[in-house]
Parts: C-alpha cells; sequence; structure tokens
C-alpha cells in the first residue's frame, strides 16, 4: 500500500464505530440513480452483455440464412417481425436491417459500453486514486442517454423503413439510401439512436479527459500513469473529436430527410460522397475508439502476468497518441472506389501504412515484456495473447487492404468482413473477456472458475477463427458483402463459417455459466489475488472495493515507477 | 499545484473539453462550403473550371505558342429518376484541340403535360481532367425552365486549359468524358407536391 497522508488516517480513526466508506443508497436510488462510478461501470457492463447478445443472435440469423446459397429465413424473420414474409423485397430488406442492426449495436452499444462506460468507469479512478469520477452526476447521465438510444434504435425495427420494417442502410449510413432511398421513420429513429448515444459518449469522454488531468493521487504525473488510463485517455480525446463530426453528418441526414436541405442531394447543389467524407472522417478514428482500451487492457494483464513491468512504457504510451493523431488522416482508404485520383489514393495508402508503425511497437513490446518473463497462464493472459495474435493477423490483412490499388478489387467483400472482425469480433472482443476476466473478481469479490475461463478461451477461439478465416477465400473469390444470397460456388466456406458460429455460441453459454458460477458458488477473491505481478492502485483495495474508496488518500512516491505504485519503500532507501 | 480549488479546476477542464467538441461540431457543418469550395479549385471529383471570354482567348494564344494535342471529348446525357424530360447531346463524340474552343449542343424535350425547371449537375471524367476543363458559357450555370412538349437546344462553349500539357497525370488520357444529369429544381418540389395535392382532390 502506498504511504497514507497523515491527516485523512485520523479522520477514519473518528469514525470507526460505522463504517461510511460502505454505506450503499437503496436498490432503486443506488442503480438507478447511481453516482458511483463503480455501479456505473457495472450497470454498462450489464448493458454491454445484453446488447452483445442482441446483436450476436442477430449474428446467427445471418449466418444461418447464409449457411447455403438461395433465401431460407428472411421470410419466416420479416413474418415474425409483422412484414409481409411472401416479398422478396421485404426478405431483402430484411437481411439489410439486420446487417445494419448487427453493426450498430455491436459498435456503439457492446464495445463502446464495455471498455469505455465499463472498464473505464470502474478502473480508471481506482487506477489514478480518485475517490470517483470529476462528475458523476454527469456519468449517470451518459450511461442512460446510452440506453435510450438502444432503444431508439430498437423501436426503429418495428416501424416503416421504405421496402419494409426497419432502417437498412447499414451501419454507415450512406445517402442517398439513407435520404430518398428510406422511405419512413425507421432511419430517423436510427439516425436518432446514434444523437443520444453520440451525445453520452461525449459527455463520457469529457469526464474522462477531466478525472485523469485533475484528480491523479498526488505525484502520479503523466509519465507515471497506468497505461490503461493512457488508453482511455486517448480513446477519450478521439471521441471528444470523432463524434461531433458524425453528429453533425447525421443531423444534417436528418434535415435533408425532413427539412427540405440538399446537404447529399446533387438536385440541390450537394454531394453524397461528401457524406462519405464526414462519416468516415469520424469512423476511423472510431474503430480506434474501440480497440485503444484493448491495448491498454492487454498492457497491464502481459506485465501482471510476466511479472514484469510492461518493456518500453513510454513508447507504448506514446505509440497510442500517435495511433490516434494519424488515426485523424486516414480516412478515405474507407472510399478508395468513389472515384479518387492516383495521388489522392496514393496518400492516403502511405498514410495508413504508417500507423503500422506504432502499432507494430506495441506488438513488439508486448512480446517483449513476455520475453523472460516469469509468465503464468492464468485466463486472462491466455486471452491477452489470443488478442496479440489475432489482432496480429486482422492487421496484416489491414495492411493488404491499405492499398488502394489492391483495395478497389477488395473493396466491399468478405475479405474485409473477415479484416474488421479480426481485428474488432477477435481483438476487441477477446481483450473485453481478457480484462473481464482479470478484473471480474476484483469487481464481484467472488471467483470465476479458471477452468470455465479456460475452456470459454478455446472453444471462443475455435469458433471465431472457423467463422472468419473462410471469409478471407470468399472475399479473394469475390464474394460480395451485405448480400443475403449467393452463388453456389461460395457454398463450402460459407457453411464451414456457419459452423464456426455454432461453436462460438457454445462458449457464450460456457462464460455464462462461468458467471452464474461465480455469483452463486465462488470463493471469495483475496484484494490482490493476482499476486506481486499486479502493481496498480487497484490491487491496494479490497475485492470488491468499499463504496468509496480511497480514504486514505494513496501517495505515488518517487521510488514509485510507472510499473509500480503499491510496493513498500526499499528498505536501503 | 495552482491554489484554484479541484472544483474550479475540472469546471474548467470541463468548459475546454466541450469547447473542443463545439468547435468540431462547426468543422463538421464548415466542411460543406469548404469542400465545395475545395472542389471548385481543385478540380476534385471531376469538377469542371470556369472561365471568361478573355481567358479563353489567352488560353488560345498559349496554346498556339505550345502547339500540339487534342483530346476526343465525349457528352453524355443523364435525367434524375423523377424527371420526365428526353435530353441528349447532339453528338456523341467531338475531337478537339488543347486551347481551342469549342461549342456542344444538348437537347431538352419536356415529355410531361407540366411545365418543369431542371437544374444540370456535372463533372468530367478522368477526373484528374475537371481542373483544366473550362467553360465558357453552360446551360449548367442557370436553370432551365421547359414548358409542356417543349424542346430547345443548349449549348456548351468549353476549352481544355494548355497547363493540361504541364500535368503527367494527364499524359496518357486521350478521352476526356463530360456527363450532366437534368435534376427537378428543389424549388419545384412543392408546386409538384401541390399539383398532385391537386389530383387527388
Amino acid at each position: 500500500m502506498a504511504t497514507t497522508a497523515e491527516g485523512f488516517d485520523a479522520h477514519h480513526e473518528d469514525h470507526a464505530a460505522h463504517d461510511h466508506a460502505d454505506h450503499k443508497p437503496g436498490f432503486f436510488a443506488r442503480w438507478f440513480m447511481s453516482t458511483n462510478h463503480k455501479d456505473i461501470g457495472t450497470l454498462y457492463l450489464i448493458f454491454a452483455i445484453i446488447a452483445g447478445i442482441i446483436g450476436g443472435v442477430i449474428s446467427g440469423a445471418m449466418r444461418a440464412e447464409l449457411a447455403a446459397p438461395g433465401l431460407q429465413y428472411m421470410g419466416m424473420i420479416v413474418d415474425m417481425m409483422g412484414g409481409d414474409g411472401s416479398s422478396f423485397d421485404q426478405q431483402g430488406h430484411m437481411w439489410n436491417v439486420l446487417i445494419t442492426a448487427h453493426g450498430l449495436i455491436m459498435v456503439f452499444f457492446m464495445v463502446m459500453p464495455a471498455m469505455i462506460g465499463g472498464f473505464g468507469n470502474w478502473f480508471v479512478p481506482l487506477m489514478i486514486g480518485a475517490p470517483d469520477m470529476a462528475f458523476p452526476r454527469m456519468n449517470n447521465i451518459s450511461f442512460w442517454l446510452t440506453v435510450a438510444g438502444f432503444f431508439s434504435l430498437l423501436f426503429s425495427l418495428f416501424v416503416p423503413g421504405g421496402v419494409g420494417l426497419g432502417a437498412g442502410t447499414g451501419w454507415t449510413v450512406y445517402a442517398p439510401l439513407s435520404t430518398s432511398g428510406s422511405v419512413g421513420p425507421a432511419v430517423d429513429f436510427a439516425i436518432f439512436s446514434l444523437h443520444l448515444a453520440g451525445a453520452g459518449s461525449i459527455l463520457g469522454a469529457t469526464n474522462f479527459i477531466t478525472t485523469i488531468f485533475n484528480m491523479r493521487a498526488p505525484g502520479m504525473t503523466l509519465h507515471k500513469m497506468p497505461l490503461f488510463v493512457w488508453s482511455v485517455l486517448v480513446t477519450a480525446f478521439l471521441l471528444l473529436l470523432a463524434l461531433p463530426v458524425l453528429a453533425a453528418a447525421i443531423t444534417m441526414l436528418i434535415t435533408d430527410r425532413n427539412f427540405g436541405t440538399t446537404f447529399f442531394d446533387p438536385a440541390g447543389g450537394g454531394d453524397p460522397v461528401l457524406y462519405q467524407h464526414l462519416f468516415w472522417f469520424f469512423g476511423h478514428p472510431e474503430v480506434y475508439i474501440m480497440i485503444l482500451p484493448g491495448f491498454g487492457m492487454v498492457s497491464q494483464i502481459v506485465a501482471t502476468f510476466s511479472r514484469k513491468p510492461v518493456f518500453g512504457y513510454l513508447g507504448m504510451a506514446y505509440a497510442m497518441v500517435a495511433i490516434g493523431v494519424v488515426g485523424f488522416i486516414v480516412w478515405a482508404h474507407h472510399m478508395y472506389t468513389v472515384g479518387l485520383d492516383v495521388n489522392t489514393k496514393m496518400y492516403f495508402t502511405a498514410a495508413t501504412m504508417v500507423i503500422a508503425v506504432p502499432t507494430g511497437i506495441k506488438i513488439f513490446s508486448w512480446i517483449a515484456t513476455m520475453w523472460g518473463g516469469s509468465i503464468e497462464f492464468k485466463s486472462p493472459m491466455v486471452w491477452a495473447m489470443g488478442f496479440i495474435f489475432l489482432f496480429t493477423v486482422g492487421g496484416v490483412t489491414g495492411v493488404v487492404l491499405a492499398n488502394g490499388g489492391i483495395d478497389d478489387n477488395l473493396h466491399d467483400s468478405y475479405y474485409v468482413v473477415a479484416h474488421f472482425h479480426y481485428v474488432l469480433s477477435m481483438g476487441a472482443v477477446f481483450s473485453i473477456f481478457a480484462g473481464f476476466y482479470y478484473w471480474f473478481p476484483k469487481m464481484s469479490g467472488r471467483w470465476h472458475s479458471e477452468f470455465l475461463s479456460h475452456l470459454h478461451f478455446w472453444v471462443f477461439f475455435i469458433g471465431v477463427n472457423v467463422i472468419f478465416f473462410p471469409q478471407h477465400f470468399l472475399g479473394l473469390n469475390g464474394m460480395a458483402r451485405r448480400y443475403p444470397d449467393y452463388t453456389a460456388a461460395f457454398e463450402y466456406w460459407n457453411q464451414i463459417s456457419s459452423y464456426g458460429y455454432v461453436i462460438m455460441a457454445g462458449s457464450m453459454i460456457i462464460f455464462f455459466v462461468n458467471i452464474g458460477y461465480a455469483l452463486v458458488a465462488g470463493k471469495r477473491a483475496a484484494g490482490n489475488y493476482w499476486g506481486e505481478g499486479a502493481t496498480t492502485l487497484e490491487w491496494s483495495l479490497s475485492s470488491p472495493p468499499p463504496f468509496h474508496q480511497f480514504e486514505t488518500l494513496p501517495v505515488i512516491e518517487d521510488h514509485h515507477s510507472a510499473d509500480d505504485h503499491i510496493s513498500d519503500r526499499p528498505a536501503t532507501a | 499545484m495552482t491554489t484554484a480549488t479541484l472544483e474550479d479546476r475540472n469546471r474548467r477542464t470541463m468548459l475546454l473539453a466541450f469547447g473542443g467538441a463545439l468547435a468540431m461540431l462547426g468543422l463538421g457543418y464548415a466542411a460543406v462550403p469548404l469542400y465545395d469550395l475545395f472542389c471548385r479549385v481543385t478540380g476534385f471529383g471531376g469538377t469542371t473550371q470556369v472561365a471568361t471570354e478573355a481567358e479563353a482567348s489567352a488560353a488560345e494564344r498559349m496554346a498556339t505558342l505550345a502547339g500540339g494535342k487534342s483530346f476526343s471529348i465525349r457528352f453524355d446525357a443523364n435525367t434524375a429518376r423523377d424527371m420526365p424530360w428526353d435530353f441528349r447531346p447532339t453528338q456523341v463524340t467531338d475531337r478537339v484541340a488543347v486551347g481551342q474552343r469549342d461549342m456542344a449542343t444538348y437537347i431538352a424535350r419536356n415529355n410531361s403535360d407540366q411545365p418543369i425547371t431542371g437544374t444540370a449537375t456535372f463533372n468530367v471524367e478522368p477526373e484528374q481532367a475537371g481542373r483544366y476543363f473550362n467553360k465558357i458559357q453552360c446551360f449548367c450555370f442557370t436553370e432551365q425552365t421547359l414548358q409542356p412538349g417543349q424542346e430547345i437546344r443548349m449549348p456548351v462553349l468549353y476549352f481544355v486549359d494548355p497547363a493540361v500539357m504541364d500535368d503527367p497525370n494527364m499524359k496518357d488520357v486521350e478521352q476526356i468524358t463530360l456527363s450532366y444529369t437534368f435534376h427537378r429544381a428543389i424549388e419545384n418540389e412543392e408546386t409538384k407536391t401541390g399539383e398532385l395535392a391537386e389530383q387527388d382532390s
């Protein structure tokens, strides 16, 4: 434990009789009007799990449809949702609705809430020695705005969106499909959902920036902050600078749709390609928003289970800053096929490839951290190592796609689908599970089963690879994304990909059994249950931490480095 | 550490952060005129240039000095989905020397039984040709109103800037396609819905 400030100790003695650190409000006030960063973090995690189930079930419907050529299940789903299942157009529209909902849910309501809202809220204040977030009530507003956004998106599924029910625009909501191409309120509700979730995220980002800049424990300089805090800080800046551009773009969509403006309508002098520029100016930083907190978590975990300080701490921190900065000037690599001239393509190709440098620094440093370390293969570590491997695979296909010339051929093919699922549904999700198993006993006070966690890892690892690796072949052979049907030539690998989904779904059952086991029968967890490798401030507290932590203010002293915030002063000092 | 309380420092940081977010929101909207300006100045996306008579004459003199290349110009005409006009060029291709002024003619005919005002959008392909393709006069500069059944001939007066010969990106370009698409002018939307309402009653 870090040295204690004397005055706080004295204060504590006075109230020793009733431990007000653990006084909790009643159920409704605690969970619905919460201002406690740990409770809000828990709410975010529960919300992300629920949204993840819905998004995952949707992808199950898609994999079932794609298991064989022809249309098998779309009619049934259209009927179920209250449309006319015999209509071919409505079946096709339902496919568009499913891919749209899957994308939006997984990006805005699963990965972002889990990483930033969940782990960020829980552990940023703990790691920097703060009693709570800077603006606890704004924190609560952020969460409920996100929930409201989710309901707006779900509501859009039940109102007309042009050909059938629901918004069938893809998560990118490109004009003119999303303007003149989708009559009816569904797309308006989907866009409004982005407004709400975006507003929640901007408030959250402000909160994180303020907390991290102003509320660090005495002695914790920026260069002594844990890498997870660094990652959330960079992510918060990306959110703050990227989301308002999305807000502007989708607000223009709303007015184009409803109030007769022509921002993206050539008839009135607008340009639909401008929407793509604005969207991807947001969209590319967004993909780093989804992965940077994962980088941070993996850094903590790899260092903990190698019992070594992370290799190249400053390089790791500034690599994330570099990724964040360069991430803002590469957006047009998502739109190589809109008709960019050769020079523009060359610039975006080169700039995109530059990102491989800081990313390579990170991969190298994680491996160098493990090198010569006293490695323990606990569940968070295997998930983190799975992350490093699979994220690198996704990164390599990313370098392939960065080439403007090659992308002309691979654009909107399953190769792209495979690429971004390797970095997100494997990269981001593996880091979420790594963080989950790393911190679950800290958050709940109870142990999960390490056996089930390992089993979950292996089944999930096999499942997602069986789903997505064959999609590289499909894409290279010319299978286009966003279609429910395909030529029989693509059946073989599609069928295998759908088998992979079943394996992956099985692993999720293991996950839920594991959580259920931990909550019902899990052993009590000690304060620092990972032992000497775990050196950040959350490990100086009990598991779960007291409702109001750091009644005794932690102090980071000169002998504490960035990789060690809790050891006692060495005897020789 | 400063003397300001934590609360004050937090408020200041929050306001700065919100300021940053607001600035980006403003930048998002500023992108609309900026993008338009950028396209017109650089010819990005095949945006053609507008030239005066004087500039055209200067270009012609320059071209005679430089001597040289000629381009095949292909003319393309389209109408938006809800536009009941026939719209076509009188000739599909033409050959023009660099710097030489040339006139192309398009024909538009209103097939509906209502007067319709149209406005044309335009660009050229390949896109790097946009900054060298100058129009001195074009029907696309203004809106065109056609009475029911009326047919008009519409001229485009253009030339290719001699600077094209200094651009390595234009070296292998032999043909430039000039494309137009006629849309209903936006003011027309109201009259259109008005007319629909009349038909309903």
